[in-house]
């Protein structure tokens, strides 16, 4: 909620979002990498142990089984009581495991073992007189018992397959394998994750879940690309703006900040409806499924794009020879300048003051206003600035005047 | 860059085309006369059963025209029931799905279930069936349809294996020394057309002729003896032209087929009628009764008869797949009421339109002008996805189901993201320092990609799960990717179309007050602003 305050309450000086985007307020996403590695390592932890010793509780599309659902006028314990009662008394054998449950305020639930025709039209009668409608009035479902194994399979096929292909469209689109590793390790983060909070809240899997946990993939995918778009557009101008990659890469993402927030939560919005109707309307069944498994991985696709896989990929970048040589040539720099600040400052006015009237038809605005005491702030990157040679210009008199 | 180039087509054009396609598809939708999406079976009702087959020799894999067949035998017994509407589709390399509107019908799964057989056994009494019972017994008679469930309904002995002809040649031997008892003869008396007798390979059978029971007319019912012959002996059977006139079906055996058939017909060819007659029995139904004339030695025959081609090719194909190397195992029965339907239908449209006045809200909370532009995006993708979901289910028999919707629902985020993406980067580049009108040409050249591969993402997404997708969340991955290519088309036709159109206006363009293009909302500092829309504007004139 915090990207709609700026938008909320007008801002005096410049916006949130702006002071993002010139690295005016920069939160350190790469800086602080250990942090967030430490709090997903504990989310990692959590979640895989929360998978082992509580496991993940399968609907009976896993396990094989009957389901009825009959409309009622109240779900009340007497109720359910009544209908767990006919069941007994219906005369099929072995139902001593069935679970009666409401589901919102309207329907009873009952699963058994997996019946037989005969017994399931027994059962149906029963239920039907119970709740005095016509046995067709009674949803009823059944699961053979291999049809969680094929359910499963099959999305662990669309798992793998899609695993690859999103390794090679990222590949393809980067030509960077460093980003596809690191936007798969986001994937893994985020299906890890959701599953575990699946096992530790014990949200009911259903084939809808697993649907909406391979669409997460996707989604997951996406932010990453959103954020990695701008760090490599920011890497393309590293030489011009003086930064190391590091840097880039931070700015990227904080510069990314508010549109990350927004696509999440426009993103979120609908699936949050989806939730709201799927279990207070329904009370269950693949709208709630689905719409839970997405909601969990969208907040923490959200999450992993911008504190763990822009993190991830600078540090693996910055192992790059040519990276490598840019931040020491950078820190090489910078500690010259500290020693000039000053002189630095005057260069810098006077020569803004000259350009401003020149056939540029295009001035970067942030350029005056930035605060002067932190010499070494980027202005804009992007290719249009380096289109603009202005950053370039002020390198080459800077380093004229140092000789 | 600031100013356009004189080559750039006017916006007005890809709307206009945009619009002429919207408009041709309505005109579509008009014509066929279908105003409403075909809606699934959990929307409005009825009954989905998947079968899973298997190999009968329990390896190997499913051929598909085994799965073929099996999904026509199945259409056939479906049909049989009277139900409309049933659909019998394959899905995968070995499942059958049949879905049935109006919920009714147990005996439908158990039919639908069951592995067609198929066998030739021998005829010894075949008589009309009367339709209704003989008069002088009407009042002894039950009126409940007679039970024998008391006969038996496994077999005693076991067939020996295809290898051993000797003992196969025994058994037949024994097979047509079989002759009905008392009780028999009894029970046949009491059996209509329609009553259940278990099928069983070394025990009589009570069945009537299949075509008689579809036609509804007068019914012909037989006391067969046991099986002679398996269908799986059949090697080979074609409906051919037996002169200019006749229809055939010929037939052939496998070499034990053969001996045994050669057998078989020796036997019968010394009969008197209607006991030198052989019922090709399928699924405990007569299909086709011919009479034998002489031995047939060499394991090829020529059934004729009064075929017409269709009957021909249909007794053809009993022949030849009746019995099939498939075994059925059922594996999701979903019965979903007219009453639940409607919850499910109504909880749908709940969500999309919660979830629309959410993004709508949002947007016009964060973008301000801008969010006309959301919702006029967002109500042409819902026009175009409305007329593209009724136009598939009118062509293609799409039916919308529940994650159908929860797909299509999902996608106004899809949708509402690539509007994010693109007014993000105009007012990254108007931060920049460009003017609006030049920063929504620039701004969105940089957008188009990152819009173009984060919806290939979504639309890979959703054709994988669409490919390895099970029952009813294959609807789920099927809207989504088409809202997806939807949204794709909507942002370069549409969206980005109608903001160069926007932003000619002095109210957008110049980021007037509410326009949400506004110099502060922006952040771009005020002091600064009017030097540099002067100097875009110095720009314009200089071209």
């Amino acid at each position: 909620m915090s990207a709609t305050q700026p938008a909320a309450a007008p801002v005096k000086k410049a916006s949130f979002a702006h002071r993002l985007w010139t690295g005016e307020v920069s939160y350190e996403f790469v800086g602080r990498r250990r942090v967030w590695y430490a709090v997903s390592a504990v989310l990692l932890l959590v979640s895989i142990l929360g998978l082992l010793v509580r496991g993940l509780e399968l609907g009976i599309e896993f396990r094989g089984g009957s389901s009825f659902q009959v409309s009622v006028t109240n779900t009340d314990s007497t109720t359910i009581e009544s209908y767990r009662q006919s069941v007994l008394d219906s005369g099929v054998p072995d139902l001593d495991a069935t679970s009666v449950t409401g589901i919102g305020l309207d329907r009873i639930q009952v699963q058994t073992r997996s019946l037989d025709v005969d017994d399931q039209v027994k059962l149906r009668a029963a239920l039907a007189q119970t709740a005095g409608v016509d046995p067709e009035a009674v949803a009823y479902q059944q699961i053979g018992a291999s049809w969680g194994q094929q359910i499963t399979r099959q999305a662990g096929i669309a798992l793998v397959i899609f695993m690859l292909a999103v390794s090679i469209l990222i590949w393809a689109y980067f030509r960077d394998g460093k980003m596809a590793i690191s936007a798969i390790v986001c994937l893994i983060h985020d299906l890890t994750v959701t599953v575990g909070v699946y096992a530790l809240v014990g949200f009911s899997v259903t084939p809808a879940t697993l649907t909406g946990v391979l669409t997460i993939l996707g989604y997951s995918l996406y932010d990453t690309v959103v954020v990695f778009d701008k760090v490599r557009e920011n890497a393309a101008v590293l030489e011009e703006t003086r930064m190391t990659y590091s840097e880039a890469a931070n700015l990227a993402v904080n510069q990314c900040l508010v549109r990350s927030i927004n696509t999440t939560v426009i993103g979120v919005l609908p699936v949050a409806a989806l939730l709201f109707a799927g279990a207070f309307v329904l009370g269950s069944g693949p709208l709630e499924d689905i719409g839970l498994a997405l909601f969990v991985g969208m907040i923490v696709g959200a999450y992993s794009s911008i504190f763990i896989g822009t993190p991830l990929l600078a540090q693996m970048k910055e192992r790059e020879p040519s990276i490598k040589e840019q931040t020491e040539r950078v820190e090489r720099r910078r500690a010259r300048q500290t020693k000039r600040t000053e002189s630095w400052q005057q260069i810098e006015v006077v020569q803004a003051e000259d350009e401003a009237p020149t056939d540029q038809p295009v001035v970067p605005i942030d350029q005056p206003d930035a605060a002067p005491t932190v010499p070494i702030r980027p202005p804009t990157v992007g290719p249009e600035a380096a289109e603009r040679r202005q950053p370039k210009r002020q390198s080459r008199a800077d380093r004229k005047r140092s000789h | 860059m600031a100013t356009p180039t004189p080559r750039r087509r006017h916006p007005a054009v890809p709307l206009i085309g945009f619009f002429s396609v919207i408009a041709l598809l309505a005109l579509i939708m008009v014509l066929s006369g279908t105003w409403t999406p075909k809606l699934g079976l959990d929307l409005r009702g009825g009954s989905t059963i998947i079968l899973t087959a298997s190999n009968i020799s329990g390896s190997g894999s499913v051929d598909s025209a085994s799965l073929e067949q099996a999904r026509t035998i199945i259409q056939q017994r479906v049909d049989s029931l009277g139900v409309g509407e049933a659909e019998i589709t394959t899905s995968g390399s070995n499942q059958i799905q049949v879905s049935v509107p109006n919920v009714q019908q147990d005996e439908l799964v158990e039919m639908v279930g069951q592995t067609a057989q198929l066998a030739f056994r021998k005829v010894y009494v075949a008589q009309q069936a009367a339709s209704g019972p003989p008069p002088g017994q009407a009042v002894a008679l039950p009126s409940v349809p007679a039970d024998f469930s008391d006969r038996p309904s496994q077999p005693t002995t076991t067939l020996p294996p295809v290898e051993d002809q000797a003992a196969r040649q025994s058994l037949l031997a024994e097979q047509l020394a079989w002759a009905p008892s008392d009780q028999d003869n009894t029970d046949f008396a009491s059996f209509q057309c329609g009553d259940s007798v278990p099928d069983v390979w070394d025990q009589p059978l009570f069945a009537c002729l299949r075509s008689d029971v579809a036609a509804g007319g007068s019914q012909t019912k037989f006391l067969l003896g046991p099986r002679l012959i398996e269908g799986d002996l059949v090697d080979q059977a074609q409906a051919g032209m037996r002169d200019s006139l006749t229809w055939a079906v010929q037939l052939s055996f496998s070499s034990l087929g053969g001996v045994l058939f050669a057998d078989a017909t020796a036997d019968l060819a010394t009969q008197t009628s209607p006991q030198n007659q052989f019922a090709i029995v399928l699924d405990a139904d007569v299909i086709s009764a011919p009479s034998v004339a002489a031995r047939i030695p060499d394991g090829s025959a020529e059934i004729t008869g009064s075929f017409n081609q269709t009957t021909a090719s249909n007794l053809a194909n009993v022949l030849k797949y009746g019995a099939l190397p498939l075994a059925f195992e059922l594996s999701n029965v979903d019965t979903v009421s007219a009453t639940l339907g409607a919850d499910q239908l109504n909880a749908g449209l709940i969500a999309g339109g919660v979830g629309l006045l959410l993004v709508i809200a949002y947007s016009f909370l964060y973008y301000r002008g801008l969010g006309v532009v959301v919702v006029a995006s967002l109500a042409v993708a819902g026009i175009v996805t409305y007329l593209l979901i009724v136009l598939l289910g009118e062509s293609v028999g799409f039916a919308l189901s529940l994650p159908g919707m929860a797909g299509v629902i999902v996608a106004i985020g899809v949708t509402a993201d690539s509007f994010v993406i693109f007014f993000e980067r105009v007012r990254d580049d108007a931060r920049e320092g460009r003017s609006i009108r030049s920063a929504v040409e620039t701004g969105w050249r940089k957008a188009r990609r990152t819009i173009i591969v984060a919806d290939t993402v979504s639309l890979l997404s959703a054709v994988i799960l669409f490919i390895l997708a099970i029952g009813a969340v294959k609807g789920f991955a099927f809207t989504l990717g088409l809202t997806t290519a939807v949204d794709l088309l909507i942002i370069f036709f549409f969206t980005k179309p109608l903001v160069s159109l926007l932003v000619r206006t002095d109210y957008f363009g110049l980021g007037r007050k509410g326009s949400g293009l506004e110099a502060e909302h922006l952040g771009v500092s005020p002091t600064r602003r009017p030097k540099s829309r002067r100097l875009s504007t110095v720009g314009k004139e200089q071209s």
